[in-house]
């Protein structure tokens, strides 16, 4: 075998033509479009992240410039301190809570809602309209109206009359997690009726044609056509849904003054918020944090393998 | 494709990992005061930021080269987290006139702030000025690192049309003991004068007790902090009183446990609030809200108590100086302008809130006669009480109402037990240790 020095000159410059190209590709002015974003990726998302778990594993709190403290690795004890606080632990239990109301309410009425909007029925631009306003209003002063709805002597419990819970929905403890999973569904409903309604205009009208000729039913047509044609942005929803649920905390910290009765509607957010910003604490903050990240991706990961095995 | 894969991912990791050990650039502290601009946030209160905006003024006519810049604090979810994340940035201004004394010993850990004992005759200025109550000021290591400025004793407010509505006395009613005021509060309920009686806020922030247990514990204990000589001392029968008195209220639906958006005492959805002068204004429709005939009365003890006399919860802001600022000996001397006999008489006249000055009566007393409303929160200025200046505060207050929450507004747990159990916690973090490793 001759010592790289001893082959060609060509054969030479091929090999580094050809190291670089595996490292910049073909047209390295992607590279240099793509770098903007990917700085801004690195800059707002790696770093925080990078201080974050670093944080997590030692005893930290916020200073100003300047000033010189210890910061002693503590290793797991910040983690220990979260998984044995009974309101962190609390705070998952409500976010689960609130994952399998929301998450199966939003993909099914998103779904259902998409393909009646979808279909030639009068006035369906004031219907899609009806459904993107919540999605686009600020959740503040959406609460606003939902507190006057579901408040002890509000329109909800008038219609329900001696059915209407005591106490109230956003003060009960067994209906205030509920409620918020509600609201936080009819909020972002526009935005996935959106994406449905996007991804049906690829399933082709003949597969509803064929079904129609076969007898099929618009139950059959839905399940047989509809849903397996929009099975990528199902996915997509599930997922998105899942994020927004475990990041909940306008909602609660609106709807139900913080943690609602006895911690029922407190979230991992409203507590990394108390204890990193308010309490001065970053360390069990960031370690809160981190845990919440690997819960959501355990939990994405379970449904993308459930979808899988359907697939 | 492969490997650009691994060295952009390379890149991001060493991105993630720059992160770490990432502390504060060392920079030089300022050797001594020195003079020349300097800037200040005050509140976004609209008479406050009337005061300020004439103090500064005023300054900067007698100064020229010591330029003093005003601006209302930014808006956030408060202002103590506006003033963390600006301490953090080194940002923050080298005065501001809106600190809450229970955010002082978290600012001072972050060596945010600086003490005034530095500025030679600080400590006389501030004792002269504000009298015995300063001592409740000074943090555990013997120094102010925050001024005493001003106070909102919190009395009970009531509407008086409504209690007329509801037949009780609008001159004289009855809310002298617990006892007379839950009938007072079942009269105006029952009678469909009122919704609730009282509104005060059931949010779980950590400042809420401020506004419902704190101020009757005051008076109920004759002045005792939440926490003293690093113990907790709640967990007595003043505190179990005030909780047994509040927990009857939410219990009979005399009190309202729900979010509400907006003033229920000015929308008349309550017929009480425990508020302190700020509100004044408000009330009397000058801010743009609805006005409300209102009357004011003493806090009730168990046993009855009709004086001013009587401890309160003082709502104080304070105003210190901030690690950031440069020129520390205009800051210093501004700290003094705006905290002077005039300034603080400005104060009164354009706010109503209550200088931390001793003699406020004999001092200003054109302005109490001018203003009687007035003249019963100048009493209760001298007998305030204020958040214990300790390691942990926030963490310590949101311990507490949380405890407060479960048991005395929601009702799903004994309100002694709660207490007791709170106690408990709040003298780990008391003694200086956290509830984080």
């Amino acid at each position: 075998m001759k010592l790289e020095a001893e082959l060609p000159l060509s054969t030479r410059e091929s090999r580094v033509t050809r190291l670089a190209r595996a490292v910049l590709g073909r047209q390295p002015i992607g590279l240099a479009f793509g770098a903007p974003y990917a700085l801004f990726i690195a800059v707002l998302f790696a770093y925080p992240l990078g201080l974050a778990v670093w944080v997590s594993f030692h005893r930290y709190f916020f200073t100003a410039p300047g000033v010189s403290v210890a910061r002693p690795f503590v290793g797991l004890a910040n983690y220990k301190a979260v998984l044995s606080d009974p309101a962190v632990l609390r705070s998952f239990l409500n976010i689960l809570i609130f994952l399998v109301i929301n998450v199966p309410l939003t993909v099914g009425l998103s779904l259902l809602l998409a393909t009646a909007l979808n279909a030639a029925i009068p006035f369906r631009a004031f219907f899609r309209a009806c459904f993107y306003v919540p999605y686009v209003t600020a959740s503040v002063a959406m609460v606003a109206v939902w507190l006057f709805m579901f408040s002890s002597g509000g329109v909800v419990n008038s219609v329900l009359g001696p059915l209407a819970p005591v106490p109230s929905w956003l003060v009960n403890q067994n209906w205030a997690m509920p409620s918020i999973a509600i609201y936080v569904t009819w909020k972002q409903l526009g935005f996935f009726i959106l994406l449905y309604l996007a991804a049906l205009q690829n399933v082709p009208k003949e597969l509803y044609e064929a079904a129609s000729m076969d007898g099929a039913s618009w139950w059959h047509r839905l399940r047989s056509v509809t849903i397996p044609g929009v099975r990528t942005v199902t996915t997509l929803i599930t997922l998105l849904a899942i994020i927004v649920g475990a990041n909940l905390f306008t909602e609660p910290y609106l709807l139900t003054a913080g943690g609602g009765p006895n911690g029922k509607s407190a979230s991992p957010v409203l507590l990394m918020y108390q204890t990193g910003i308010e309490q001065n604490h970053p360390d069990f903050a960031s370690a809160l944090g981190i845990i919440l990240v690997i819960g959501v991706l355990l939990i994405v990961g379970v449904q993308r393998l459930l979808q899988r095995n359907q697939t | 494709m492969k490997l650009r894969t691994v060295v952009v991912a390379a890149l991001m990791l060493s991105m993630g990992l720059a992160a770490c050990g990432g502390g504060g650039t060392p920079s030089s502290k300022a050797k001594g005061p020195s003079y020349g601009p300097i800037s200040i946030w005050y509140s976004n209160n609209a008479q406050e930021i009337t005061w300020g905006e004439q103090e500064v003024a005023a300054w900067n006519r007698l100064h020229p080269t010591q330029k003093v810049t005003g601006q209302q604090i930014p808006a956030a979810q408060s202002s103590e987290e506006v003033i963390s994340a600006a301490i953090t940035a080194g940002s923050e201004p080298c005065l501001i006139y809106n600190t809450a004394p229970a955010a002082v010993p978290d600012f001072e850990q972050a060596g945010g702030l600086v003490p005034l004992n530095d500025f030679p005759g600080a400590v006389s200025y501030i004792q002269k000025r504000t009298g015995p109550i300063a001592s409740m000021y000074k943090s555990p290591d013997g120094k102010y690192y925050q001024m005493p400025w001003k106070s909102n004793p919190v009395v009970i407010f009531y509407n008086r049309t409504e209690f007329a509505k509801a037949g009780v006395s609008t001159t004289n009613p009855p809310l002298s003991t617990y006892s007379d005021f839950l009938a007072t509060a079942k009269k105006v309920v029952s009678s469909g004068a009122a919704k609730y009686a009282i509104f005060p806020s059931p949010s779980s922030e950590f400042y809420e007790s401020w506004y419902d247990f704190y101020p009757l514990y005051a008076a109920e204990s004759g002045g005792k902090l939440l926490v003293e000589n690093g113990k907790a001392t709640f967990d007595n029968p003043a505190g179990k009183a005030v909780a047994a008195f509040w927990a009857q209220l939410y219990a009979e639906k005399l009190a309202g446990n729900e979010t509400v958006t907006g003033d229920p005492f000015a929308s008349g959805t309550a017929a009480m609030a425990i508020v302190g002068p700020w509100a004044v204004a408000d009330y009397q429709g000058k801010e743009g809200s609805p006005a409300v005939n209102y009357g004011v009365a003493p806090l009730p003890t168990l046993k009855g108590n009709t004086s001013y006399t009587i401890p309160t919860f003082s709502d104080a802001k304070n105003v210190a100086m901030y690690a950031s600022c440069k020129n520390r000996g205009t800051a210093w001397d501004f700290l003094k302008f705006s905290t002077s006999v005039n300034a603080d008489g400005k104060l009164l006249t354009m706010t109503g809130q209550m200088p931390m000055r001793q003699g406020l009566q004999k001092l200003y007393a054109s302005y109490f006669t001018a203003n009687p409303d007035y003249k019963d929160f100048a009493v209760e200025a001298a007998h305030v009480i204020e958040c214990p200046n300790i390691p942990n505060s926030i963490e310590i207050w949101q311990d507490f109402r949380n405890a407060w929450s479960k048991s005395v507004i929601f009702g799903t747990s004994s309100p002694d037990a709660a207490l007791a159990s709170a106690a408990s916690e709040i003298n780990k973090l008391a003694s200086g240790s956290s509830s984080e490793p």
